[in-house]
């Protein structure tokens, strides 16, 4: 893997162990501005402690993830989250605070106040009317929330999405939807994305760069086009039969 | 039962103390345990820790756990000086405290071990300092499980605050404790109705604000709560509304003779102009060291009390002259004054009822000590710890087959009902006459002196005015004025409150 020249988020040798186990085994990784990566790997794989390594939610126990440059340690931790727009499975929505709230919390903890027009363009975005800025979140489907979810990641305008399983919990169609939308911002607003899920057709639609992990390891870094080819070795080969069955029992049954 | 609507109205001030008691040991419980919650919360070390300790404190009985203030309090005039109260409002306020933690910090841990994670991840995920995630995420959603928590230790320390009346503080145990002395069940009743009908109200205002809490309805929430703080603040006016502080503090142990006599010098007392305040139900040892300390200004105990408990000395000499010793011994080491005698005896001495001593030829203890040994003992809380029992126990080498604690009270009616044979009586006590009981001799004179003694904090002994209104109740009483006085309190039927009770006596005595 050759470091790129405009690396905006790169990781150097991260470990992370938890007692006996190793949860990510000296990975290094530079992912380049405007990106949209899939961390696609079976539970356990490291995936998810390797994505709350660059938001600090887990530290390294060695090793340096750099964002734009600076050691995400440096950074103040409050600053360094609300830089990053973080979406997750259990989408975390405060119970207590409704809709336009809970999209405004963020520029709120740094002091600022979001207008009522800003939370509607926010709810626009993810294609929920505006009048749901008043509704409480135990009022809204799944789906809806994830949307708010999704909302509230983007407020304080980042330019890194991260992404834990973000549509894991939701039903197929609200799935598809949401994830088609969540591209269209990723290319609307320029972000650098990095999404970790175990569903590779997910990540094979979705990404332009999918990293494939094994044992706390990255095992493939392959386009989609080149894992659909038969690239990336036997354990990415893996996972693509999956949707690739899939697709071709589809096939046959419209044949 | 026609009385129990007066008697719950004669309780304003006693609910006012009471209300200011509860809230401030509550309010006070709140300071502890919220802050030991978060801490908690960040640290399992300390939830394990915290929570163990407010369990052991939840074991120790209430009325033991405000009983222990008082030496560790008396310990700590080392540290904060003599002006340290041991009795009344301050030790009352950290038991009760103490006892409202438990069900707080045990709510406030639980809230915060089940906030739901996803919350708790996006709240650091937003980026949330320490502080806000506090204030903005975990406070609210913790808010309608701790004020659970808060309503019932509320119901517990307004239930648990009657008894701090054992410790010198008013509060609605005060008709309680009084009525069992003598019992009359309408004042017992009327506390009970009192305090139950206090924890009710408490505990639906509470109930209120934690509706408001769980449904997210401000105005409910603050409703509730402006009327808790409506009905403490009223309570606190009631207290401390314009009253004056040097009011003249009577103390008085926990039987009938004592809220007798305490009443009949108050009633001296304010009819020469002083302001005067109770301090009802002390213990012998709690009563003696108040006045030493000067939390009760004036008291009467007995003479062989004294010398036994306090002197721990054990040879009984005549009359006179340990009436002598006991004033200089005071003086010496206490600093409190022995104004005088009162005029009569109140001796401990062993009891039976007629029929049993007639029967089983007992006249003296000697006889009780050589053929008494089937026999069930009886006595008040104290009786068998007290070193005058010990040295009488052991002078004729007495056995008996069992023994039992009664209230004073319910002594009698032991000795009546058969579940005691012979009781540690007190010689005053109008129901030796009255139950037709005899009192044992004690040819071996092992039973000390028991002349009821007017004794004067150390600060009381330098008020002239205080001590020449005090002067005409030395000599002034006899033991039938005394026994009659007690009757009138302690029988069936027809029975008078403590204050008609002092008036009868006063009139005895020709006051």
């Amino acid at each position: 893997m050759t470091k790129p020249a405009c690396s905006y988020l790169s990781f150097d040798n991260v470990s992370r162990r938890f007692g006996a186990a190793t949860a990510v085994d000296g990975v290094s990784l530079d992912i380049a501005k405007g990106e949209f990566v899939a961390l696609v790997g079976a539970s356990g794989s490291g995936k998810s402690t390797l994505l709350k390594m660059v938001n600090r939610l887990i530290d390294p126990s060695g090793g340096n993830v750099d964002l734009d440059s600076q050691n995400v340690e440096d950074i103040a931790l409050p600053a360094l989250r609300r830089r990053i727009g973080y979406v997750f499975q259990s989408i975390g929505l405060f119970p207590h605070m409704d809709v336009g709230q809970n999209i405004a919390i963020g520029p709120r903890l740094s002091g600022t106040t979001l207008s009522p027009d800003r939370i509607g363009e926010l709810l626009s975005l993810v294609e929920l009317e505006p009048e749901m800025t008043s509704r409480m979140p135990d009022e809204l489907s799944g789906g809806q929330r994830q949307r708010v979810g999704v909302a509230r990641a983007l407020a304080n305008d980042p330019e890194l999405l991260l992404m834990d399983e973000p549509f894991g919990a939701l039903d197929p169609v609200t799935r598809d939807a949401l994830g088609e939308r969540v591209l269209a911002l990723h290319r609307e607003f320029g972000l650098t994305t990095v999404m970790v899920t175990h569903d590779m057709a997910e990540a094979l639609l979705l990404a332009d760069r999918v990293l494939i992990m094994d044992a706390g390891r990255i095992v493939a870094d392959e386009t989609p086009e080149a894992l659909v080819a038969g690239e990336g070795g036997e354990i990415a080969q893996g996972l693509v039969a999956v949707p690739r069955h899939q697709a071709d029992r589809l096939a046959e049954l419209s044949r | 039962m026609s009385g129990l609507w007066e008697a719950i109205m004669g309780l304003g001030d006693q609910l006012a103390a009471h209300v200011l008691l509860s809230a401030s040991a509550i309010a006070l419980g709140i300071i502890v345990a919220l802050p030991l919650a978060v801490w908690a919360s960040r640290s399992p070390a300390v939830s394990r820790a915290s929570l163990a300790f407010a369990s052991l404190v939840q074991t120790i009985p209430a009325l033991a756990l405000l009983a222990l203030f008082f030496p560790i309090l008396l310990s700590l005039r080392a540290v904060f000086g003599e002006g340290l109260p041991t009795l009344g409002f301050l030790p009352a306020l950290l038991a009760l405290a103490l006892y409202a933690l438990l069900p707080i910090l045990r709510n406030a841990v639980t809230a915060q071990a089940n906030l739901d994670p996803g919350v708790i991840e996006a709240a650091h995920g937003v980026g949330m300092t320490f502080r806000q995630r506090l204030l903005l995420v975990e406070a609210p959603l913790s808010a309608p499980f701790i004020m659970a928590g808060i309503r019932t230790a509320a119901v517990w320390t307004i239930g648990a605050a009657t008894l701090a009346t054992t410790i010198g503080q008013k509060s609605l145990g005060d008709p309680i404790f009084a009525g069992l002395q003598t019992q009359n069940w309408v004042l017992v009743l009327a506390g009970c109705i009192a305090s139950a009908g206090l924890a009710i109200l408490a505990d639906s205002l509470l109930g209120t604000i934690e509706r408001g809490f769980r449904e997210r309805r401000r105005g409910l929430w603050l409703g509730g709560l402006t009327a808790v703080l409506l009905g403490v603040g009223a309570a606190f006016f009631a207290q401390f509304g314009g009253d004056e502080d040097d009011s003249v503090v009577i103390g008085a142990k926990g039987f009938s003779e004592q809220y007798i006599l305490a009443r009949l010098i108050g009633q001296r007392l304010e009819a020469e102009g002083f302001a005067v305040e109770y301090r009802d139900g002390l213990g012998s040892a709690v009563a003696h060291s108040a006045a030493a300390s000067g939390e009760i200004d004036v008291y009467v105990d007995y003479t062989g009390t004294i010398w036994t408990n306090q002197m721990k000395r054990t040879e009984n000499p005549p009359r006179e002259q340990m009436y002598r010793e006991i004033a200089r011994w005071e003086e010496a080491n206490t600093g409190m004054e022995v104004l005088g005698r009162l005029g009569f005896e109140n001796a401990y001495g062993l009891a039976m009822s007629r029929e049993a001593a007639t029967f089983g030829e007992f006249n003296s203890i000697a006889d009780v000590a050589q053929r008494g040994q089937a026999m069930v003992i009886g006595g008040d809380p104290e009786f068998f710890e007290r070193p005058e029992w010990i040295a009488v126990r052991d002078a004729y080498g007495l056995r008996f087959a069992g023994q039992r604690n009664f209230s004073p009270t319910f002594m009698y009616n032991a000795l009546q009902s058969g579940e005691a044979d012979i009781i540690g009586a007190y010689t005053s006590d109008g129901r030796i006459v009255a139950d037709r009981l005899v009192i044992l001799d004690d040819p071996r004179g092992a039973f000390p002196n028991y002349d009821a003694v007017l004794l004067l904090s150390p600060q009381a002994a330098e008020d002239e005015a205080l001590r020449a209104a005090l002067m005409p109740l030395i000599d002034a009483i006899d033991v039938e004025a005394m026994r009659e006085a007690n009757y009138s309190v302690d029988r069936e039927e027809d029975k008078l409150t403590f204050d008609e009770a002092a008036r009868l006596l006063s009139e005895r005595a020709g006051l």
